[in-house]
């Protein structure tokens, strides 16, 4: 149990280096209950999503346009997760979706995703990301959240490798995602700068088992 | 890119750079960030050891290349993706236009693929009218202003935050304010509106797993994710320098390449695509997924017994990075193509030599690449052999080729350097600089002041100043070099004092000449074998317990590289190899040899800083022991900014640093002030190191006594 907790250390320690946020909480009724409460507190004026105040060409402005509340997708809970979860967001007048996410390219608020697996000494979370759905929550939300179960932490890629190995290669085709972090770049100027094009923030939901 | 014609109208380019004002400090603050974010990312690692496992892996690779296409191919095409080889840059190009024709495409996605640059493949699209829309930022605004990338990774850094600001402006037909954060948001929206309608994607692979027919890619944006999902084709374009057989090595050469590239212990995302995947926007609701392979040259390169190691380039740019000359000019002018000390022997490779002829000038074989490169390739050597193999296709110029036949006769060589000493009077104006070394060797550096060469040689001394040691308790031989002989002489002298006074017996055979190394960075094959060949035979290294010498670069060559140079001679195996184990530098031999401490110095307890010869502490690894001379003198070692970034002086042989030489970068000392451009950091010259003259390689003031041991090391 304490290696267990060992790893969640790190993992939190090198996962906030990258500037993710990292909670821990018991259940994932506690984690449902976190990603509402995040969704509230985006600002009413955050209901446009990120870049569509700036000034735009026509084209970039129509797509912004698109956008018209506030859309959390869950595309990989379980069938009784998500009828619980969308309930939830129901309740609270929050948009969920797990399934065509082509149509909302614009970008939707948050997605939330089971992930498979934590690689503590890079902070890294491993999601099968083969459903087309998962990948694009993944990449359109502006806040993507993954939960973790502690006892899913790996110390090292090479302890993860036998699993990771397992998610790509099993005869069909496979979309295997490391996240560490947010989506950054630094190309102008070097100087770095969040959300060029996937999600602003990355929340790591880690979740006693 | 490549488009000078001529060294002249290199030269001229050359200069533009070095004036382009925001380039220089852009490049100057890169540079020095660079190694201590890089240093920060391999804390508690062992780094030798991890890119030791890297070029082992991608070594094994390279040898299996045609194995592992095999076996990729099957693996990836019973996954439902069409795997191609085109043999070069335009097969490439065709294929991948034909699919998009098939496919009935129009608009095209691309994530960064340095592998697309190599064959422009954006220009052969472009000629089928199909719009091509780079997404990673900083190709997206190099496309947008029609450039080439600067640097393998950060492809824009030579442009500023008003120049992008100016382009956006532009591209939303709306004036954009001049704010990094703002910027890339604006980028964001524009870049969404072309991924929601493009038909196809285009992204290269940091990986290509053979077992599973996988491929990795490594990013930080999350472009390439977008990329390879919502168009309904993805093709990815791959060189076979990427095939690895299992997810295993991938995961050794992700340990180094994004601390190599970025200081980052990994980057945003690593994406392993295996198969075609579901695609809602496909009418069966499957990707069409091509894999093109490239060879241009790879699989023959793999075979070389010597060039195979440029397979082990994992396309870090970590080379650009610590490149004093990229530093200086930056890529446009340090590469065609491939950036960097890698990009030099790449250009020769897949873009041939007259692309190539001029780049390969600029190296001033510093190793600094080397001391840091993802797959432990040893560039500075390749780059060298390029310039033979280049000289000797070509013709050399008539310096290097006088020079390599005046280096092969010693005794011309040296009654040579002693006619300098006059020959040198009318310009060096009576002080004790010379601005030209005989100009006959070389014309280019007519701003640089060298030391001017000694009334007396040491070798014209030697006889009388030998020391008799009584009860020797080792035996060295001297190997001057030419700058201790006939520039520095007395500093020689001293140190033949300082190792007398400590038993230690010296001989100095007079058959010894120049080490080589200036040949052979002018690409003069056989003279550099043939002075090799002298010197091993001028020294009976079976006498010796050490052969020493005081200047770090004859050093670094006699002991690192004439095993090399004389490889291929059967007669000289064992003799270069015994006499390559005996070679000692100054500093290494009065530290650990003779064990000297604080007892043996007339320590006066002031500030000295230090800067470590590229020779001695890349070539040859010495990095405590001239520190710990300083302090076991009695003084105290202050660390100063960028210590061990090459001085410049191998920019006698670089184009670009001859060029550079005039406006070299300021470095500064850790007390505030300009650190000196100093030939070395001499501690003579003690507290705020200072300069006798702008430029000029210090040189002790004539009359003063030498003083024991102060010059831990000498280039």
């Amino acid at each position: 149990m304490s290696a267990t907790n060992d790893l969640a250390r790190l993992m939190r320690e090198k996962a906030e280096a990258v500037a993710a946020t990292v909670v821990e909480l018991k259940d994932l009724k506690e984690a449902f209950a976190y990603v509402l409460d995040v969704c509230d507190k985006k600002e009413a004026c955050q209901l446009l999503v990120s870049g569509c105040e700036e000034k735009l060409s026509d084209k970039a402005e129509a797509l912004c346009e698109t956008k018209q509340e506030k859309v959390v997708a869950a595309p990989n809970l379980s069938d009784k997760e998500y009828a619980t979860f969308s309930a939830l967001c129901a309740k609270r007048g929050v948009k969920c979706i797990r399934d065509g996410l082509r149509g909302h390219l614009a970008g939707i608020d948050i997605g939330v995703a089971h992930a498979d697996m934590g690689i503590a000494e890079t902070g890294t979370c491993v999601i099968d990301s083969t459903s087309e759905e998962l990948r694009l929550s993944s990449m359109i939300s502006e806040i993507h959240m993954a939960i973790l179960p502690k006892s899913r932490i790996r110390a090292t890629a090479f302890d993860a490798e036998r699993e990771v190995n397992a998610l790509i290669n099993t005869g069909t085709p496979r979309y295997t995602a490391f996240i560490t972090g947010a989506s950054r770049t630094a190309d102008i100027e070097r100087v770095l700068a969040i959300g060029v094009h996937g999600p602003l923030e990355l929340h790591i939901l880690m979740l006693e088992d | 890119m490549q488009t000078a014609k001529t060294l002249k109208e290199y030269r001229k380019e050359l200069r533009e750079s070095l004036d382009n004002e925001f380039l220089r400090e852009a490049m100057d603050k890169f540079a020095t960030a660079y190694p201590v974010g890089r240093a920060n990312a391999f804390r508690g690692l062992d780094e030798k050891a991890l890119i030791a496992e890297v070029a082992d892996a991608k070594d094994a690779a390279a040898r299996n290349m045609d194995g592992l296409f095999a076996q990729f191919k099957a693996e990836a095409e019973k996954r439902g993706v069409k795997v191609h080889m085109a043999k070069d840059a335009d097969e490439a190009n065709e294929i991948i236009a034909r699919i998009a024709k098939n496919a009935n495409c129009k608009k095209i996605v691309k994530s960064k693929s340095m592998t697309a640059e190599e064959t422009l493949l954006n220009h052969r699209l472009e000629e089928d009218g199909l719009e091509v829309i780079e997404t990673d930022l900083g190709e997206w605004i190099i496309q947008l202003r029609h450039e080439g990338p600067t640097h393998m990774v950060m492809p824009a850094i030579h442009l500023s935050r008003y120049q992008v600001a100016d382009l956006f402006s532009e591209v939303t037909k709306q004036k954009q304010e001049v704010d990094i954060q703002r910027l890339v948001k604006v980028a964001r929206r524009e870049l969404r509106q072309h991924f929601a309608t493009a038909d196809m994607g285009i992204s290269g692979a940091n990986f290509a797993i053979a077992e599973s027919g996988t491929i990795g890619l490594v990013t930080n944006e999350g472009n390439g994710r977008l990329v390879t999902t919502l168009p309904r084709v993805h093709v990815a374009l791959c060189g076979l320098d990427k095939l690895t057989p299992s997810l295993n090595d991938a995961l050794k050469t992700l340990r180094v390449l994004p601390r190599n590239a970025t200081g980052q212990i990994i980057t945003s995302y690593v994406t392993w695509i295996t198969g075609a995947n579901e695609c809602k926007a496909a009418a069966d609701e499957k990707k069409e997924m091509h894999i093109v392979f490239l060879d241009n040259g790879r699989r023959a390169l793999a075979q070389d017994p010597l060039f195979s190691q440029v397979m082990r380039c994992v396309r870090c740019g970590a080379c650009a990075n610590v490149c004093p000359v990229y530093r200086l000019v930056g890529g446009h002018k340090m590469g065609h193509i491939y950036i960097g000390a890698i990009g030099l022997i790449l250009t020769y490779f897949f873009h041939g030599k007259d692309k190539a002829r001029n780049l390969v000038q600029n190296c001033i074989n510093c190793e600094a690449c080397k001391s840091i490169c993802a797959g432990g390739i040893d560039l500075p050597r390749l780059i060298k052999e390029i310039r033979a193999r280049i000289s000797e296709e070509d013709g050399a110029p008539v310096e290097a080729t006088l020079l390599g036949k005046v280096m092969k006769n010693r005794k011309l060589f040296h009654t040579l350097l002693r006619f300098g000493k006059y020959a040198q009077k009318p310009v060096t104006g009576g002080t004790p600089y010379l601005r030209h070394l005989p100009q006959i060797f070389m014309k280019e550096h007519g701003f640089r002041a060298l030391p001017a060469i000694a009334d007396r040689a040491f070798r014209d001394d030697w006889e009388t100043i030998r020391p008799r040691v009584a009860d020797a308790k080792l035996r060295v031989g001297l190997f001057s070099g030419c700058v201790q002989d006939f520039v520095y002489p007395e500093q020689m002298k001293a140190a033949v004092k300082v190792l007398a006074s400590r038993g230690v017996d010296m001989e100095f055979p007079m058959d010894q000449s120049c080490c080589g190394l200036p040949v052979q960075m002018m690409a003069e094959r056989q003279a550099t074998i043939d002075v090799a060949r002298q010197n091993v035979m001028a020294f009976d290294a079976a006498r010796y317990d050490y052969i020493l010498t005081l200047c770090a670069s004859c050093a670094s060559h006699l002991k690192e590289g004439y095993p090399k140079i004389l490889a291929g001679q059967p007669d000289m195996t064992g003799k270069v190899k015994l006499f390559a184990s005996k070679v000692i530098d100054f500093s290494s031999f009065v530290h650990d040899v003779l064990g000297m401490t604080a007892d043996d110095f007339k320590g006066k307890g002031e500030k000295v800083a230090y800067h470590a010869s590229c020779h001695l502490c890349r070539g040859l690894g010495v990095v405590e022991q001239p520190r710990a001379l300083i302090a076991s003198s009695g003084s105290e070692y202050c660390q100063a900014q960028e210590e061990a970034v090459c001085c410049g002086f191998g920019t006698v042989q670089g184009t670009a640093g001859q060029e550079a030489e005039q406006r070299r970068s300021h470095r500064r000392h850790p007390h505030g002030g300009r650190l000196p451009r100093l030939h070395h950091a001499d501690p003579r010259r003690r507290g705020k190191a200072r300069q006798p003259h702008e430029g000029r390689p210090y040189r002790r003031t004539a009359g003063r006594k030498p003083e024991v041991g102060m010059r831990p090391d000498a280039q």
